[in-house]
């Protein structure tokens, strides 16, 4: 696939990491950890810091009043770096597919940077956010819904050379999406079909094909794989492994499927309401999780073996996730916590590896947003 | 098949190709929901009953001239004598008060009345249809601003709205017909179109365009509008057959057409005050209006259960 | 509102119960098809299961697999036409349900054989409160009157352990959670203490800390009243949870039925084998993950012979002519397997190895 090597950078998009906005960072002590954990894989290929998205409660016809908001996500921060894949979990409403539009700049951040190869996105528009989205892709949860049915399958494929014509020259095209058909394991004949001859794996492909079509460097996938049959899952989960190592790819997969997200991800992060609970590694986010809303999570996803539901420590949550729009104070689980105390009401833990790992070599020891961190195996319990 | 899908490990599709082959000869007759609607029509009986109806209304209409060897428009064309004569042989229909052939102007009649059933459909297709298209794209406060101007309109009944313009603008011809009807109805479609718009705006498919940096021109006429046509469509087939009978109900109140123009509505409403003595002047007009509006109304229904995705 | 006659609004004990001959549910060689415009859609062609008192029964599919088809004529709720069933019995308590007059199947609804849905919020009207619903049961079947009704309408909140019920009976379905309305849900399906109860992917739209609670709570409910649960599913750790036997159903047939324990450890079936293989674990990080070739079949011409050929591994040319029976499944020694049985040529070597 030599043809799909990218063409130069874009003169707007060179590096230019501003010490001063860094530095601002750097102050905050999340970032810091952040930034401290992952020192020897070189630069990350996305820098996401103190993301912050609220979307205003108004009230009124002719005069609208800002009468709250919905803290969608509200402080979040973490790297990508290259040819790695970032699993984020959470339930909904915990704001994971808002950092999904955050990250392509489809909903304008609150407050916040995310910095691409050290370029701020966040404020970016017109010719230069242009340039940035050929980098950044999206694979969407929807296969029915993500493709315009009115288009034929070229048509959907080919748009991304349509938007973007110093991509491929114009006679190109059409082998172009031919190959990215043969790339994604659907015939090249199909071209000229519409989305809804296919069914639901394989318009996840031509999903996949349009995401690959600009050849980008990061993609974002928003629950890919939640709308397919269980069988035709692990089939796009494989296609998605073996385009990662093929084209050296940086995936963010969004995702409430646990396992899934174990099965693809290098390191994961947990959301809870808008927050970052936990993030590590996958052995150290599933295997030594040290949030009790991790463990909590951990433990509720039902196992496929009979054998372990006798013996299996189950930690059963009470009560429902809280309104963003109304957050509780401190820290956001303690409503449904089994440690909250009443400091967990009066000071938000930070996201950084607690006090009493600090310096350990212990899977343990990874960011965790939580007072009284300690560790739990729950999926290995029995 | 190709050999290269075969090379690669997951494509288990090559295995399936007989499969999908299969699939691919009933799939290739319905390509995009248009033209599967349109396959879907053509197996309709009632399409092609009402299709027949209306191409011999538009033959009427355009070529008024091969169905009669009379003109409504020629001197001597109305003799007094003849006046309230029921039908006879070369005057199928009979005449009327004035000594006019019924026949010929019944078949000029279709001339206007689907003049104005299509000058109104389109007028109001383009009006409300672009200015649905703004509102819903822009949102915002030019929303707020056509949406209000919309309810303006539509609270105006038509023969109220009919009279007071007719009363400032009184020449009674199709074109002043048709700019009033216009006028009141371009908010339905309009109506229809922004919300068919605003439903299209959030799907996924518009912001997997603005992902990879579309600009709104684009997403606006190759995302949102193909996907808007097929309610449109529907509505302005169905509205024809209104138009043309609100006509006739604005004509037979002396608010539309008048005379010399011809049209059934008008016909109707000089044939009602003799009507016990001789009702053939006022059946053959009426009867070519009730065929008229029904072929366009049964029309809309039947590409309505075509194109309805509901439907489906 | 009917007056409905007493003797048939209670339902009959469950202990020395009369007409029980049988299991309490038992579907024979079910057949569902659809006129559909494309043509004739099979949706159902030959289910056979049963479910006792106090036993859950999974039936587990993809989408196609005719599970939910099957559960819908069981309750007795398709529409009818487009959908038809040329043949078939459904036992209950012994009595063919097809046979019956629609007054004596409306009368078994709600009352002996409950149904719980995936969607909680459009399966309660937006526009009653859920303390009206809940006690619509009592009303129309044991005819209570509204205070006597909303008093139990409460008492079945307490059930299903919603907090506050007592100030929450007039409260809207959407003032309420995704988790609570499908605990109104279960609580709608238990009010007349069913014998029966069938859920549709009960937890499918649920967070997952919110999926344990209500899985749990339906277990419970059910050891508590010993009722017949069928439990309809794709989710293949949500069967290994709460499931005493599976039944896995593919192209409107069942391909495999086995006791919980043995359809883990030693599928007697391809499918099975493959969506086993196919799903990431939790407790380690694989390898690369198993994938069953292909895609799921279309109803409208679903492959001759048996219906996963295109997709197994282990098809031969027997695979593409003739339909493999549901047989039972013998150890290598010919030792019975109490309730398992699968519909492959090739089940010994499946199971076997």
């Amino acid at each position: 696939m030599a043809e799909l090597t990218k063409a130069d950078e874009p003169t707007d998009a060179t590096p230019n990491v501003s010490d001063v906005e860094v530095a601002d960072v750097h102050s905050e002590e999340e970032a810091v950890a952040a930034l401290d954990a992952h020192v020897d894989r070189g630069e990350p290929i996305l820098q996401v810091r103190n993301l912050v998205k609220h979307f205003p409660l108004t009230q009124g016809i002719v005069v609208k009043r800002q009468i709250g908001a919905v803290k969608a996500v509200d402080g979040i921060s973490f790297d990508l770096y290259q040819g790695e894949t970032l699993g984020i979990v959470g339930e909904s409403g915990c704001g994971k597919s808002t950092v999904a539009k955050l990250l392509m700049n489809l909903e304008r951040a609150t407050a916040g940077e995310i910095f691409y190869k050290g370029q701020d996105i966040t404020r970016l528009s017109g010719r230069a956010l242009k340039a940035v989205r050929r980098n950044i892709q999206m694979i969407f949860q929807d296969p029915y819904t993500s493709l315009n049915p009115r288009m034929t399958v070229g048509d959907i494929i080919g748009e991304p050379f349509d938007i973007h014509p110093e991509a491929a020259p114009k006679g190109d095209r059409r082998r172009k999406v031919q190959e990215l058909l043969d790339v994604v394991g659907l015939n090249p004949e199909y071209i000229n079909r519409y989305p809804h001859q296919f069914s639901g794996g394989q318009r996840q492909r031509i999903g996949i094909a349009r995401g690959l079509a600009l050849n980008p460097e990061v993609i974002i996938c928003d629950e890919p794989v939640s709308a397919l049959d269980v069988s035709v899952q692990a089939q796009v989960i494989n296609l998605m492994e073996r385009l990662q190592n093929e084209f050296n790819l940086s995936y963010i997969f969004i995702a409430h499927d646990l396992s899934i997200v174990r099965h693809i991800s290098d390191r994961v992060g947990v959301m809870y309401l808008g927050k970052m609970a936990e993030i590590g590694t996958d052995e150290q986010i599933y295997d030594h999780p040290t949030h009790p809303y991790t463990q909590a999570l951990l433990s509720a996803v039902p196992v496929p073996d009979p054998d372990a539901r006798e013996h299996r420590e189950r930690i059963i949550l009470t009560g429902d996730v809280p309104s963003p729009a109304n957050p509780p104070s401190g820290c956001r689980f303690r409503t449904r916590c089994w440690k909250a105390q009443d400091r967990c009401a009066e000071e938000m833990p930070l996201l950084a590896v607690p006090e009493r790992f600090k310096g350990s070599d212990s899977p343990a020891a990874h960011e965790s947003a939580c007072h009284f961190a300690e560790e739990k195996d729950v999926v290995h319990a029995a | 098949m190709s050999e290269k899908t075969i090379e690669r490990p997951t494509t288990d599709e090559a295995a399936l190709a007989k499969e999908i082959e299969a699939e691919e000869k009933a799939a290739a007759r319905q390509a995009s929901l248009l033209k599967d609607g349109w396959a879907d029509l053509r197996k309709r009986p009632m399409f092609l009953v009402t299709a027949f109806v209306i191409v011999c209304l538009l033959a009427l209409a355009i070529a008024p001239s091969l169905f009669t060897s009379r003109s409504p428009f020629s001197d001597g064309f109305c003799q007094l004598q003849n006046s309230m004569n029921g039908p006879s042989s070369g005057h199928l229909f009979g005449f009327d008060v004035q000594g006019c052939d019924i026949y010929t102007r019944t078949v000029y009649g279709t001339r206007n009345s689907i003049v104005v059933g299509v000058v109104t459909t389109i007028a109001t297709t383009l009006i409300g249809g672009l200015l649905g298209m703004l509102a819903g794209l822009v949102g915002g406060w030019l929303d707020a601003l056509l949406s209000r101007i919309t309810e303006v309109f539509s609270a105006l009944p038509l023969i109220i709205g009919g009279l007071l313009i007719m009363s400032i603008w009184r020449t009674g011809d199709v074109w002043s017909v048709s700019f009033i009807m216009a006028i009141l109805g371009w908010p339905q479609v309009f109506r229809i179109m922004r919300g068919e718009v605003i439903s299209n705006k959030y799907n996924d498919y518009v912001m997997a365009a603005r992902a990879l940096g579309a600009g709104s021109g684009r997403i606006a006429f190759r995302h949102i509008l193909p996907n808007t046509l097929a309610p449109v469509i529907v509505i302005t087939t169905m509205n024809l057959g209104v138009y043309i009978a609100a006509e006739a109900a604005l004509s037979y109140l002396g608010i539309g057409i008048q005379y010399p123009n011809i049209s059934w509505g008008l016909m109707i409403s000089d044939a009602q005050d003799r009507f016990l003595t001789s009702p053939h002047a006022l059946l053959f007009p009426a009867g070519a209006l009730s065929l008229t509006v029904l072929a366009f109304i049964m029309l809309g229904d039947v590409v309505r259960d075509a194109f309805d995705p509901k439907m489906r | 509102m009917t007056i409905i006659d007493p003797t048939d609004a209670i339902p009959a004990p469950r202990s020395g119960d009369a007409e029980k001959t049988g299991p309490l549910l038992e579907v024979r060689d079910l057949h569902v098809e659809f006129q559909t415009r494309e043509g004739l859609v099979k949706a159902v062609n030959g289910v056979n299961y049963s479910v006792d008192s106090g036993e859950t029964l999974a039936v587990l599919g993809e989408s196609g697999s005719g599970k939910s088809v099957t559960a819908q004529a069981i309750m007795g709720i398709l529409d009818m036409p487009p959908a038809r069933i040329p043949q078939g019995e459904i036992l209950f308590h012994g009595r063919d349900m097809l046979k019956m007059s629609g007054e004596e199947r409306r009368k078994l609804r709600g009352a002996r054989i409950a149904m719980i849905f995936q969607d909680a919020l459009s399966s309660l009207n937006p526009v009653l409160s859920v303390g009206y619903q809940l006690g619509e049961m009592f009303r129309v079947h044991q005819g209570l009157s509204r205070k006597e009704a909303k008093v139990k309408a409460i008492e079945l909140m307490d059930r299903v352990k919603i907090p506050a019920a007592a100030a929450r009976v007039n409260d809207y379905p959407h003032q309420f959670s995704g988790g609570m309305r499908q605990r109104i849900m279960i609580a709608m399906a238990l009010a007349l203490e069913p014998d029966l109860i069938i859920a549709d992917e009960p937890t499918t739209a649920l967070d997952v800390t919110v999926q344990a609670q209500v899985m749990d709570l339906l277990a419970e409910l059910q050891r508590e009243y010993q009722m017949g649960l069928i439990l309809i599913t794709h989710d293949l750790g949500v069967v290994a949870d709460v499931a005493d036997k599976i039944a896995v159903m593919y192209a409107g047939r069942i391909v495999e039925t086995a006791p919980v324990h043995e359809l883990y450890k030693r599928p007697a079936h391809p499918y099975t084998r493959g969506l086993l293989d196919s799903i990431p674990r939790l407790d380690q990080k694989g390898q690369d993950l198993y994938a069953i070739k292909g895609l799921p079949p279309n109803l409208l011409k679903v492959p001759s012979g048996c219906a996963f050929n295109p997709r197994c591994e282990k098809a031969q040319d027997i695979c593409r002519t003739e339909l493999p029976p549901l047989v039972p499944v013998t150890e290598r020694d010919g030792t019975e397997l109490p309730g398992r049985a699968s519909a492959c040529h090739f089940w010994k070597e499946t199971i076997h190895g």
